[in-house]
């Protein structure tokens, strides 16, 4: 391989990840479905063609594909090899998480690309699909014990051979959503952004040849290690523990402990998950995939100026346990991946903050507490009504954390509530902070929400996935944890808590009634007997913390100073 | 009493352009910024070109006022009454966070907790009051925000948009009991759904009302104090102006007053010389901003975030920025790649070569240390630049980790930075849906014309415009701009269902109220035009897209379109978008929007082109060593007024004038227009 000069080196890396920018913003503006068109809830990038190894991903998808994506790569190239006969003008499908990682939701688009008869890199494209079969209509079931309940399953397969789109594929799929209109939609979109990624690609391999790009995503591989690796240089060596739980399964309402062990040895890190809970009969197992890439996501989170490329994850070994809910097997439910990998980030961010206090942020809320209310309007039609809901970010060493904010994992914003009262029969009575739910601390967390929601129709059934209704946000460094979740329904016989705390199936509400979900703050940072007095007679004044507990949190010297 | 005036306060100089409309000259000023208050600036520079302020028609004025009280916080004092249980939607935002990795930050609304009131009231989303708006504890919320001390005060109901009886009714109270005018009401601002932008949008308004009116009463009295009897307006974001007076009441549309004005004359620039679709950048000193013009038309953007949680909703001209300034800082990461950014010297201390203590290299180092900035006489109001020190901080922070000579090493800087405004411009084409290839560049802002070559070759664009006067454009915008007013209703209804006689009395309302506005003004107009546009969706669909209503008007009357009228326009617009029909799909409207403008005679930009009787020999200045590629070459320095219409500048050249340097490289060259405009194509 040659060398590549630094010039020609900085202006192809801003090119690449400029052709995944750009696919993203062509599915953005296709899509059907507001998932991916508004909450982006997608990403696109450029990968290894004999490892699968991201080399280049776009900076407007969501997180978690961050990293998951090579997943998806790698079983397209087994697929190939074990069929042997990959072609130009290729593409295949597939939404299958167990090989590819997060959800059944996610459609995974991969194409290869040769250059002069010869493969160069994979081009690949995933959306979150409004809906993909399965027994709830958006794929979001609690009491799935496989992931036939959740979803129609795709493994990977040709959707278009040589350049010819297989009619008899989409048709398949199209079938099997209850939504094909808006998946059609999503395909398309999905097509046109990988169609401009070859066209991108195309262009630069014209202006500075083949060798000069693959010498510079191999020299760019190296860079991102390089970057790792003299982070990983300025933290002390040592082997920290932490340990966090998942409420339950959904099913058995027993804990499930989510263990690391992070070592730091020079340049080197290990994430070993050994001692995490089996796998369970409900949906919080994630596959082996999604365990990686969260590890990713976590790492970029501590060190947010790396680069989405895989070389960032060469001095890094992720031990995930044989047969732990870490690394489920096909076909077990994995729908309620989102609170197991928020999990995994408060358990690594622990352990980091023990190595590296200046680096972490607390444990923010750590769940995304997917809630839907469904019924029948008088005139027979039915209507789902279906959020996640917000809560409170940690603190870290440069301040509070951040009130009401999104999951780590993601970047989707909440609909206003005007949005969802003139889509659906009801009325939100409160959309607030919630007090007394920060975590204290030198610097506290940020408050989680409440929203309480009456239903204005007959009858409608209420749905809930959460977690952290058992076990606390922790606080890092002598900061406290964040209030837990807790959410309570409305019956004739006055208000009352689901058996599984946060998980819910089908409650029956009448008109009238109410549900209240309020959501857990992010941990504190650092000890609350150093916050500034005058920061806790503010919290007091601006009532975000009642006195008694203010007193109880931070001792009386709040009483004598001028907020 | 003939004379325009267009006045832009940018951070570091107020620009002033003057338009003799009798004998259609042009003359422009360039004079310090004044801080904090910078009325000063402004009367300086109209003062520099004129002594007698009744010779003035018209004041213009694009103003940062606004934008900056927002950034650096410094609004007024204001309270919030809001519904009952909701009093935490300005602090909860949409449940975001400001930056995607890392998790750390927080957030401070404008408007503290203890200041958001709540009452007991309660609107449905179909407009059904449920709750009857309770006056008492209004009464007692506006007395207690006036014993609190503030200023302003908001009010902000949950689904105003739908039903404004129990708004209006608080209003009402609230207006009879605040000592001054400043109080913003939801429904009024911006009766459209979605609560967070709409309260957002009226809590910001009240935040700058305060200030604001004050620097724009200071304004109009100091210029009255001069004998000016003319008539004084504002830029809006949206590119229109406004009568100083409403803008007093909407602050908050001035929020991109100065960028959206130098889009206008960037615009107008360009189609007269015959390129109607113009991509703009300008390089300032922290940030190249973008924006795209297609057939003569700028985009609009439905809203922006000035700030992390700080969102607007106003109509304004679109501008996507990116951390790549000329006071941008070079640096080479530990995983040894070249950066530029987003860390930037700004103007003060600025690039290394101002001597002003930053010692780490710019991309202006960049320019001066390769001879394309004269040292001896730059712009920014520096004397004599620091070659020396620029070359030391790019050897030391660039040159040596890549093992670069300094020349090298001041080519990748400009190489890596031009990459990445070219970056941005294909961004932006792509996210409109356009190909880039098609349109052509104009720089403007003192550094854009140094980039324009090398950004043409990057993106393939065919050429770039340089204006006559690419350093005032914002000000020339401000001279330019039309009147206009934005209207929006949230509608919500089925199309099938649309009431017409309903939809029509909004339009008309609308209408009415901009019509009256105009009437209002001194101006004359050449036209009067009215837009109309519904967004609209599929139902299941959160997407709008925005559909041009073709309505008949009989006179000032507006006549309604029909249900048919409205599907079908829906299906083109959609179609259009999306590139398909969705079978059986049902049609939502959801807002209405309408402008009402007022086309102010445009003034004709060959006024502004050189006068006969130059030559090219005139007009060469020297020549000086500038570094292109890898070598040297004597370049032609030229006076660029001083070129004649038609001259073509073979390159390597460099064009100075007062605000501005134009590079022509080697393989490209330089074409006066018949307005002054340098066109920079690749050689014949």
């Amino acid at each position: 391989m040659s060398e590549i000069d630094p010039i020609t080196l900085a202006v192809l890396a801003g090119r690449m990840e400029q052709i995944a920018d750009e696919m993203d913003a062509t599915l953005f503006r296709a899509a059907f479905n507001p998932i991916i068109a508004e909450a982006h809830d997608a990403s696109h990038g450029l990968y290894h063609a004999t490892s699968g190894d991201t080399l280049v991903q776009g900076k407007s998808g969501l997180p978690i594909f961050v990293g998951v994506m090579a997943f998806a790569v790698k079983a397209v190239i087994d697929k190939a090899a074990a069929d042997g006969d990959l072609a130009d003008g290729d593409i295949y499908i597939f939404n299958d998480a167990h090989m590819g990682g997060t959800h059944l939701s996610d459609m995974r688009l991969v194409r290869p690309y040769f250059r002069d008869g010869e493969m160069f890199c994979y081009l690949a494209s995933v959306g979150h699909w409004h809906d993909v079969g399965g027994a709830v209509p958006g794929n979001y079931n609690p009491s799935a014990t496989d992931a036939f309940q959740e979803a129609f399953v795709l493994p990977p397969v040709k959707l278009a051979r040589a350049g010819a789109i297989q009619q008899d594929v989409i048709d398949i799929i199209m079938r099997n959503t209850r939504l094909p209109q808006s998946a059609q939609g999503d395909l398309n979109g999905q097509l046109g952004a990988l169609d401009l990624g070859v066209k991108r690609l195309d262009a630069l391999l014209d202006e500075y040849g083949a060798d000069t790009v693959r010498a510079a995503l191999d020299a760019l591989g190296h860079r991102a290690e390089a970057l790792m690796r003299s982070e990983l240089d300025t933290l002390p060596d040592g082997r920290w523990e932490a340990e966090d739980f998942l409420d339950n399964d959904g099913i058995t309402d027993q804990a499930l402990p989510i263990r690391v062990a992070l070592e730091i040895k020079g340049d080197q890190m290990t994430l070993d998950f050994t001692g995490t809970a089996p796998v369970t009969a409900g949906p919080v197992n994630i596959a082996l995939p999604t365990a990686v890439a969260t590890a990713y996501v976590a790492i970029k989170h501590i060190f947010p100026a790396l680069p989405a490329n895989a070389g960032v994850m060469r001095p890094i070994d992720v031990r995930i346990p044989e047969g732990s809910l870490l690394s489920a097997e096909f076909p077990a439910p994995v729908g309620g991946y989102t609170e197991t990998i928020l999990r995994m980030i408060d358990v690594i961010f622990s352990a980091m903050a023990q190595a590296a206090p200046d680096r972490v942020v607390a444990n923010a809320y750590g769940t995304i507490n997917a809630l839907s209310i469904a019924g029948k309007r008088a005139n027979g039609q039915p209507w789902v009504m279906f959020s996640f809901f917000g809560g409170g970010h940690g603190g870290s060493i440069e301040s509070d954390g951040l009130n009401h904010g999104n999951a780590p994992i993601s970047t989707a914003t909440i609909p206003p509530l005007e949005i969802l009262e003139a889509a659906y029969p009801v009325m939100f009575k409160q959309w607030a902070l919630r007090p007394d739910s920060a975590g204290a601390g030198q610097h506290r967390g940020g408050l989680g929400a409440v929203y309480e929601i009456e239903l204005l129709e007959e009858n409608a059934r209420a749905f809930l996935f959460g977690e952290r209704g058992r076990f606390a946000p922790k606080g890092i460094v002598g900061g406290s944890d964040g209030a837990m979740n807790h959410f309570e329904y409305e019956q004739d016989d006055g208000w009352h808590e689901p058996p599984m705390s946060s998980k819910m199936l089908g409650m029956q509400l009448k008109r009238g009634q109410s549900v209240r979900l309020e959501t857990p703050g992010g941990g504190g940072y650092g000890p609350a007997s150093d916050r500034d007095p005058a920061a806790v007679a503010r919290d007091v004044a601006l009532g975000f913390l009642s006195s008694d507990k203010a007193t109880e949190l931070y001792g009386p010297a709040w009483q004598e100073v001028q907020p | 009493m003939s004379k325009m005036v267009g006045v832009d306060v940018g951070g570091t100089f107020t620009d002033v352009f003057i338009l003799d409309e009798a004998t259609g000259q042009a003359r422009v000023a360039k004079v310090p910024t004044t801080r904090p208050d910078q009325s000063g600036g402004f009367l300086n520079g109209i003062g520099q070109q004129i002594d007698d302020l009744s010779q003035i028609a018209v004041v213009v004025h694009g103003t940062t006022a606004g934008t900056n009280a927002l950034l650096e916080r410094k609004g007024a004092k204001i309270g919030v009454i809001t519904t009952k249980g909701l009093g935490d939607v300005l602090e909860m935002r949409r449940r975001d966070r400001p930056r995607t990795w890392g998790l750390r930050g927080d957030f401070e609304p404008v408007v503290p907790r203890d200041r958001r009131l709540e009452v007991t009231e309660r609107t449905l989303a179909d407009g059904t009051k449920r709750t009857k708006v309770d006056l008492d504890e209004v009464q007692n919320a506006t007395n207690t925000l006036l014993e609190m001390g503030c200023e302003a005060v908001a009010i902000l109901f949950a689904n105003a948009y739908a039903n404004s009886e129990n708004e209006a009714e608080a209003a009402r109270l609230v207006r009879q009991i605040w000592p001054n005018d400043h109080v913003s009401v939801s429904s009024e601002i911006l009766p459209e759904i979605r609560e967070f932008e709409r309260f957002s949008t009226a809590a910001l308004n009240a935040y700058l009302q305060p200030e604001v009116a004050g620097y724009l009463n200071r304004l109009e009295t100091a210029l009255k104090g001069g004998g000016f009897g003319g008539e004084f307006m504002i830029v809006q974001s949206n590119g229109g102006v406004m009568g100083v007076d409403t803008a007093c009441q909407l602050p908050v549309r001035t929020a991109l007053s100065g960028p959206a004005a130098g889009v206008i004359a960037a615009g107008y620039i360009a189609e007269t010389a015959g390129f109607p679709d113009v991509i703009t950048g300008d390089v300032g000193g922290t940030s190249f901003d973008v924006s795209l013009v297609a057939g003569g038309q700028s985009a609009l953007a439905p809203q922006t975030s000035i700030d992390f949680g700080m969102v607007v909703r106003t109509p304004m001209i679109e501008i996507a920025t990116i951390g790549a300034g000329g006071g941008s800082i070079a640096w080479v990461d530990k995983g040894g790649l070249l950066n530029i950014g987003p860390e930037s010297a700004g103007s003060d201390p600025g690039p290394v070569a101002y001597g002003r203590g930053n010692t780490r290299p710019t991309v202006t180092d960049a320019n001066v240390v390769l001879g394309r900035i004269d040292p001896d006489s730059p712009i920014g109001g520096i004397a004599k630049l620091d070659v020396e020190a620029a070359k030391t901080a790019i050897d030391q922070h660039v040159g040596a980790p890549l093992g670069l000579d300094t020349m090298a090493a001041a080519e990748a800087i400009l190489t890596v930075a031009n990459s990445r405004m070219a970056g941005a411009i294909r961004l932006v084409s792509i996210e409109r849906g356009y190909d880039p290839k098609r349109f052509s560049y104009m720089p403007f802002g003192g550094g854009g014309a140094l980039h324009a070559g090398a950004i043409l070759a990057d993106v393939g664009l065919a050429r770039a415009i340089v204006p006559r006067f690419p350093g005032v454009t914002s000000a020339m915008g401000c001279v330019i701009a039309d009147m206009r007013q934005d209207f929006v209703q949230t509608l919500n209804v089925m199309a099938d269902q649309v009431d017409e006689d309903a939809l029509r009395e909004v339009m008309q309302a609308h209408v009415n109220q901009g019509l009256a506005m105009l009437d209002a003004a001194k101006s004359s107009f050449e036209r009067r035009d009215t837009i109309f546009e519904l967004d609209m969706a599929y139902v299941g669909q959160t997407h709008t897209v925005s559909v041009p209503l073709r309505v008949e008007m009989d006179g000032t009357t507006v006549v309604a379109p029909t249900r048919a009228q409205i599907a079908e326009a829906f299906d083109q617009a959609y179609h259009a978008t999306y590139g398909r029909l969705l079978k059986n799909g049902t049609r939502r409207v959801m807002n209405l929007r309408s402008a009402v403008i007022g086309r102010r005679p445009k003034f004709d930009l060959k006024a502004l082109a050189p006068k006969d009787g130059g030559t090219i020999e005139a007009a060469l200045k020297t020549h000086r060593k500038v570094h292109f590629g890898d070598s040297w070459h004597e370049t032609a320095i030229y006076d660029r007024l001083s070129l004649p219409v038609g001259a073509v500048i073979q390159g390597p050249a460099i064009l100075e004038q007062l605000d501005t340097t134009i590079l022509i490289e080697p393989d490209l060259q330089g074409t006066i227009d018949a307005y002054g405009n340098v066109i920079i194509e690749r050689r014949a």
